[in-house]
């Protein structure tokens, strides 16, 4: 299953009598890398959660292409990866068995060229069979990043993927978004390092309790507009 | 529904209202004495507490795979009435058993089975209350699980213990006895029907209620 | 990817992570030896078992040590969210309900290897006099507790105050696997063991299993969609 949009239309979700999202529209498309501002508990991490779609929407819709969550279901999975705040890797097991389990979880060809690749591009070849208890944040999250591309997903959603990055390890992390969406990947990111996906974005929105609005445009840095807009 | 509950609730009232009169002019049971007259209300609400049981576990079956929000507010309103019926089935129980038996408590098959099963509601009402967002999904498990109990509570419990007197009780009724019988269970039955009517209706307004709270806040 | 490899992946994954924290047997089987100690207290008079207490101790013995074990492996899945990426796998939900459940089985069943030779040397219970119906009692009555015990534990993982709701929903469910574990173990233990009634208690296990593995196969899928 294939698609070269995700559009959200009017999607609310609440929790009892708590709106986390309201009435949020917007879209994008193939090739482009968008990014979700906002404080924290302003429904950054709910929107991506029905993104992904563990969670549900109250009411509004989430198309991918053409298919919803619920007529896409296994398919329809295959084709998103998702970088949690959580990381999703278990920490008794090495970066390699976590990586072999996904795979093969995900029912993908040449497991273990992917694994080694991966393994290579997280920089942890020569860690590769210690417990991930035993690595740093740093690491751990450049592991977390592998997981969530190994199956090459169409939509790749990252929730704070900057967190506990070193320098390197950041610029790195951009060169790989940059690398996707040359080749038609839909990036969708929540942030609080502006600075560090300035040149990477083509569109940012901002959440503010659960409304969604476009960064306006205007002269001025990512976190110049994001202040001005936030502050008015 | 709106219709029909004035219909049913004089009729209810009417069948409660003379059903004393009927136990009261019901044969005297020689052994068990006046005693025994507690079986028409006792048996009455068992009955009607596992129509209950399965009505939760039929409503969350519904929500669950179809996922019907009022499926829910059903669900949710027959476990409230299934652990009310249950406590009075507990409390008429071994009010009748203290005279029978000899003893508050006996851990008897159907008194068991009734415990295990009010249990069951009790944690579908547990989790309602304390399992934050997103329980109902899970508390609709517990109800159709609960239901799907009864058969093997019944028939476990049967098989080990065994000192109630028996369901074939009811088919050998005295005929004298049956009428009076039938007569408050009907009157359960209609009061149950009238309850958990009411109490879906108050569910539905309190999610009209929670949207509107919403719609405020936006 | 079918079926039945994603769920022995799962299941094999999460005998891997036990391999290497070994976290999960070691406290349920310290718990479940403990229960053994607390039990003798009530149970042994004049220094031997009271009549028909040993199935009663073994049967409660595994169903408390495996709310243990149930609730640390998902407390585990949950440490990292790694339940989460399970659900985002492309397979059907069910599978990895069927996974985990062969994974707490498993694990269950290991605790079960050493609690019941402990059993029979603590209590002086012939439990293998039968050996058969012995072990048929144990793996229909486990499979019934894990099935119930994983949908439960897996549901109530993203819950509040899932420590304290797990027992109070999985006791009451499984109470027919309580029962009939302790009365077909107590039929085995009799002087001349009554095997036609034992064979009645296994049979309503296995219909127990049965009926329950298919709801939770049915259930799992809508319940774990927030």
């Amino acid at each position: 299953m294939d698609f070269t949009s995700l559009t959200f239309s009017n999607v609310s979700r609440h929790f009892g009598r708590r709106r986390a999202l309201s009435s949020v529209s917007f879209a994008v498309h193939a090739g482009q890398v968008v990014a979700l501002l906002g404080a924290n508990g302003s429904g950054k991490s709910t929107l991506l959660s029905i993104a992904a779609t563990l969670l549900e929407a109250s009411s509004g819709e989430v198309r991918y292409g053409e298919v919803t969550a619920r007529g896409g279901g296994a398919s329809l999975r295959r084709a998103i990866g998702v970088l949690g705040h959580d990381l999703y890797v278990y920490p008794e097991l090495s970066a390699a068995q976590n990586l072999r389990f996904f795979g093969h979880l995900y029912g993908l060809d040449k497991v273990e060229h992917r694994v080694a690749a991966a393994l290579a591009a997280a920089a942890l070849a020569d860690r590769a069979d210690d417990p991930v208890s035993t690595y740093s944040r740093g690491m751990r999250q450049r592991l977390a990043l592998e997981r969530a591309l190994l199956h090459e997903p169409r939509l790749l959603l990252l929730d704070e993927p900057f967190t506990g990055l070193d320098d390197p390890s950041s610029l790195a992390l951009r060169g790989r978004l940059a690398h996707l969406r040359e080749r038609g990947g839909i990036v969708l990111l929540t942030t609080h390092e502006l600075e560090a996906i300035e040149a990477l974005v083509d569109a940012a929105y901002v959440l503010v309790r659960g409304r969604v609005q476009p960064l306006i445009n205007g002269v001025g840095s990512l976190r110049e507009r994001y202040r001005r807009q936030v502050e008015a | 529904m709106r219709r029909l509950f004035p219909v049913l609730l004089v009729l209810c009232m009417a069948l409660f209202a003379y059903a004393p009169f009927l136990i009261l002019n019901a044969p005297y049971e020689s052994t068990m004495g006046l005693v025994q007259k507690i079986f028409y209300f006792h048996v009455s609400t068992a009955i009607t507490m596992f129509v209950s049981a399965f009505t939760c576990g039929i409503a969350s079956a519904i929500f669950l795979f179809g996922r019907r929000p009022a499926a829910d507010r059903v669900g949710f309103a027959a476990a409230e009435l299934t652990v009310l019926l249950g406590l009075v089935v507990l409390i008429s129980g071994p009010l009748w058993a203290r005279k029978a038996w000899g003893l508050w408590w006996q851990w008897d098959a159907r008194l068991t089975s009734t415990l295990v099963m009010w249990l069951v509601f009790q944690a579908y009402l547990l989790l309602r209350r304390f399992g934050g967002p997103g329980s109902e999904k899970l508390a609709a498990a517990v109800g159709l699980f609960g239901a799907a109990l009864v058969p093997f509570v019944y028939w476990s419990v049967n098989m080990w213990r065994t000192v109630h007197p028996t369901t074939n009780v009811v088919p050998t009724l005295d005929a004298s006895m049956r009428g009076p019988f039938l007569w408050c269970v009907a009157a359960f039955l209609c009061l149950y029907v009238l309850l958990l009517a009411a109490r879906t209706e108050l569910e539905k307004r309190r999610a009209r209620l929670d949207e509107l709270y919403l719609a405020l806040e936006d | 990817m079918t079926f039945l490899s994603t769920a022995t992946l799962v299941a094999r994954k999460d005998l891997l992570v036990e391999a290497r924290s070994r976290e999960v047997i070691y406290t349920s089987l310290l718990f479940a030896i403990s229960c053994m100690l607390v039990f003798a207290f009530g149970l042994v008079k004049e220094g031997r078992v009271i009549a028909d207490a040993a199935g009663a101790i073994l049967w409660i013995t595994i169903a408390f040590a495996g709310t243990l074990a149930l609730s640390r492996i998902f407390d585990r899945e949950r440490q990292n969210e790694t339940l989460r990426a399970l659900l985002l796998a492309p397979t059907p939900r069910a599978a990895i309900y069927v996974g985990k459940f062969a994974g707490v089985l498993g694990l269950l069943l290991l605790v079960e290897g050493i609690v019941v030779p402990l059993v029979v040397l603590m209590f002086d219970a012939q439990l293998f006099r039968h050996t058969g119906w012995m072990l048929g009692l144990l793996l229909a009555g486990s499979a019934g507790y894990a099935a119930v015990g994983t949908l439960f534990a897996a549901m109530l993982a993203r819950s509040r105050s899932r420590g304290a709701l797990l027992p109070v929903l999985l006791y009451p469910i499984t109470v027919p696997v309580i029962i009939g574990g302790v009365r077909g173990t107590a039929a085995l233990l009799q002087p001349e063991a009554d095997l036609v009634l034992a064979r009645a208690w296994l049979m309503m296990l296995i219909a127990f299993d049965a009926v329950f593995i298919t709801l939770s196969l049915w259930t799992f899928e809508p319940a774990m969609t927030e």
